[in-house]
């Protein structure tokens, strides 16, 4: 019922135009999360969802399938629905970065960026399928992340986010005087193809009218969604998801208990840019074109303020958060100009007034019915 | 000859000397420990007691000195390698997770015998859900043993529990990986008389199941030492002032001195 009740609403905020519509909508969704928070529907709905994990899965999967289906015909929304997806993705990497391993990275868009460009160079000049370059993009984002992490082993804190803010900066300087990469006028990227298949065809259904070739990507946007949502839930319910927790809370406790520190950072940096890194690429593909001016500081923060909103460290949480800080900004133009003011109060009332967000996130559940044996 | 105890002794601390900037905290400290021993260290405050657990378990690293464990030279190493030999801890001011359940923050103890591979951890859920159902058993199996009530309160969040259980929790994080020595950083601290003394009951409880293990204890509560240990250890502004049982050193005057503030 919560899922569908979940894709009523999403289908609305993505349909409807007028404006007064969407910040009805948008301070409803608020308003149904807080106060399912507060009334404690909340925890029965997540109980019930971890008890049954994998039905849950499935019909929140339908149910944004069947958004996608009825969206079907409509480019902007479907392009919208799967720019939303793809953050998703990027901020569930966040997630096991700053939510479990307490990393502040303020580079997320760099590491986007770094798939997108991967992509756009070997699609463009490579005959590696598709899917291959994909997972490249994800991979490249993941190493050039790994690399940058080794100073950050020896810092703590407030230097650690400086540091990824300076390389945030740095990317997106680099790609403008970049003559390879096309400079301040990016580059073209070819769309993608998948088992001999285009996506960017829209598919005619006679009288039913035609599929928007978006609808398409919105699919593959799904699937990674989905995909990064359950590595990101399995880890958490696992002992390396411990070791994160444990170095997030005291890294020296940590340490004394035999946890190898570095090791365990370095893995969560790179997995969470790997997802980055797929996000961006898949991005790439379906917009057709990237430039510098795509990947901000901003966008950075963005990302940032999604992880914070949804509940850091509750990949649950992401998925209503991704959705407000992404469609709000399209759906409104008189935010349009202020979004990273809005979004900057929006982080600061959060961290005084819900540090949690939210979707706080709740105890480790190794696995359903978790502690009643 | 002297061989026979030597070969007891599991640990060998020999002129260890811990410096931060100009001041020395830890000025060559001999220190030894056999298989068993329950050791009590105290001294003053600031006088060296915590820096010496933290120059042992590698938090920080000596600028002098050696130690030696079971024969094996472990001077400088880091935490982790210092816990894979066989030394735990506890710490002064508290350091559990306390978010997390008091099956995780046992769990972080138990590190050594956790499964880390990405294939379990990841893909092969049914023999990861195998290992938990056998460490929730082992946890309760050492809470049982160690104080029966916290046994019901395995899948609680730490920071629902009372200060002494706190500290039972911290203790048994520091055990359950079954340590050679177990090193305690005054875990009466915060505590009231009543609830020391019932921490140290079950800690000499447990400590009748594991043959072998040698505890050192910080402790400023002269009651509880003379209680609790074999033998005790005195230090003032980083050295070893006195040593010996607790009548001994109780009665020493360098000792009285100190405690008096005198120089
Ligand atoms: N990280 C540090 N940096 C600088 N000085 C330190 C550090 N840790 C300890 N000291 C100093 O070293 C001396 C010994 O401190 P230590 O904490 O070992 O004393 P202690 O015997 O444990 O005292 P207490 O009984 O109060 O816990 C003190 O003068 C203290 O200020
Ligand atoms: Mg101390």
């Amino acid at each position: 019922m919560a899922a569908a009740s979940a894709a009523v609403f999403v289908l609305l905020f993505l349909y409807l135009e007028e404006e007064w519509e969407i910040v009805v909508l948008a301070v409803g969704l608020i308003a149904t999360l807080y106060s399912a928070a507060r009334f404690g529907f909340l925890g029965q709905i997540e109980a019930a969802a971890s008890e049954h994990s994998r039905t849950t899965i499935l019909v929140n999967f339908v149910a944004a399938a069947l958004v996608i289906a009825l969206l079907r015909g409509e480019h902007f929304a479907l392009l919208m629905l799967a720019t939303v997806f793809l953050y998703v993705t990027v901020c569930l990497g966040l997630t096991v970065q700053f939510g479990y391993a307490g990393i502040v990275n303020f580079a997320g868009i760099a590491f986007f960026g770094i798939g997108a460009y991967t992509t756009a160079v070997l699609s463009a000049h490579t005959p590696v399928p598709h899917l291959v370059v994909i997972i490249i993009s994800g991979l490249v984002a993941g190493l050039i992340g790994s690399v940058l992490i080794l100073p950050l082993l020896r810092t703590r804190g407030h230097y650690a986010a400086l540091v990824t803010i300076a390389f945030g900066i740095l990317f997106r300087t680099f790609l403008e005087v970049s003559d390879i990469l096309g400079g301040p006028q990016g580059l073209k990227v070819p769309g993608m193809q998948l088992f001999g298949w285009s996506l960017n065809d829209n598919i005619s259904l006679g009288p039913l009218g035609t599929v928007s070739f978006y609808a398409a990507y919105a699919v593959v946007a799904l699937l990674l969604a989905a995909g990064a949502y359950i590595l990101v839930k399995r880890l958490e319910r696992s002992w390396i998801g411990l070791n994160l927790d444990a170095i997030r809370t005291d890294e020296t406790a940590a340490a004394s208990f035999g946890i190898d520190v570095p090791r365990w950072k370095i893995f969560a940096f790179t997995v969470g840019n790997c997802l980055a890194g797929v996000a961006g690429g898949t991005y790439a593909m379906m917009s057709g074109f990237i430039a510098p001016a795509s990947f901000n500081f901003g966008d950075s923060l963005l990302l940032v303020s999604i992880v914070l909103l949804g509940g850091s460290g509750n990949p649950l949480g992401v998925l209503p958060a991704a959705l407000l800080v992404v469609v709000l900004p399209e759906k409104l133009q008189i935010i349009q100009e202020y979004r990273l003011l809005l979004f900057a109060v929006l982080v600061i009332l959060i961290l005084r007034f819900r540090p949690e967000g939210l979707l706080p996130r709740k105890m480790r559940e190794y696995y359903a019915s978790w502690g009643r044996t | 000859m002297s061989a026979p105890i030597r070969s007891v002794a599991i640990l060998t601390v020999e002129s260890l000397t811990v410096r931060f900037g100009g001041l020395v905290a830890l000025n060559a400290l001999d220190f030894d420990l056999r298989a068993g021993e329950f050791v009590g260290l105290i001294g003053p405050n600031g006088s060296g007691k915590t820096t010496f657990f933290n120059a042992l378990t590698g938090i920080y690293a000596p600028a002098a000195g050696s130690v030696t464990l079971s024969e094996t030279d472990i001077t400088g190493l880091r935490p982790q390698r210092i816990y894979d030999a066989g030394i735990t801890r506890t710490f002064q001011r508290l350091r559990l997770a306390s978010t997390l359940s008091v099956f995780d923050n046992l769990m972080i103890g138990n590190h050594r015998n956790l499964d880390q591979s990405l294939m379990t951890n990841i893909f092969a859920r049914r023999r990861l859900h195998q290992q938990i159902m056998e460490d929730i058993e082992k946890s309760r199996v050492l809470l049982e043993q160690f104080s029966a009530p916290l046994a019901s309160r395995l899948f609680d969040p730490v920071s629902q529990l009372p200060m002494i259980d706190r500290r039972r929790v911290e203790v048994c994080r520091a055990l359950i990986s079954k340590p050679k020595i177990l090193l305690l950083d005054e875990p009466s601290a915060g505590m009231t008389h009543e609830e020391t003394r019932a921490l140290m009951d079950d800690l000499l409880a447990s400590r009748e199941q594991m043959p072998g293990l040698a505890i050192v204890l910080i402790e400023h509560e002269m009651g509880v030492i003379e209680r609790v240990t074999d033998r005790c250890v005195v230090l003032n502004y980083g050295q070893k002032i006195a040593e010996g049982s607790y009548r001994d050193v109780a009665d020493d005057s360098r000792v009285r001195a100190a405690y008096l503030g005198e120089d």
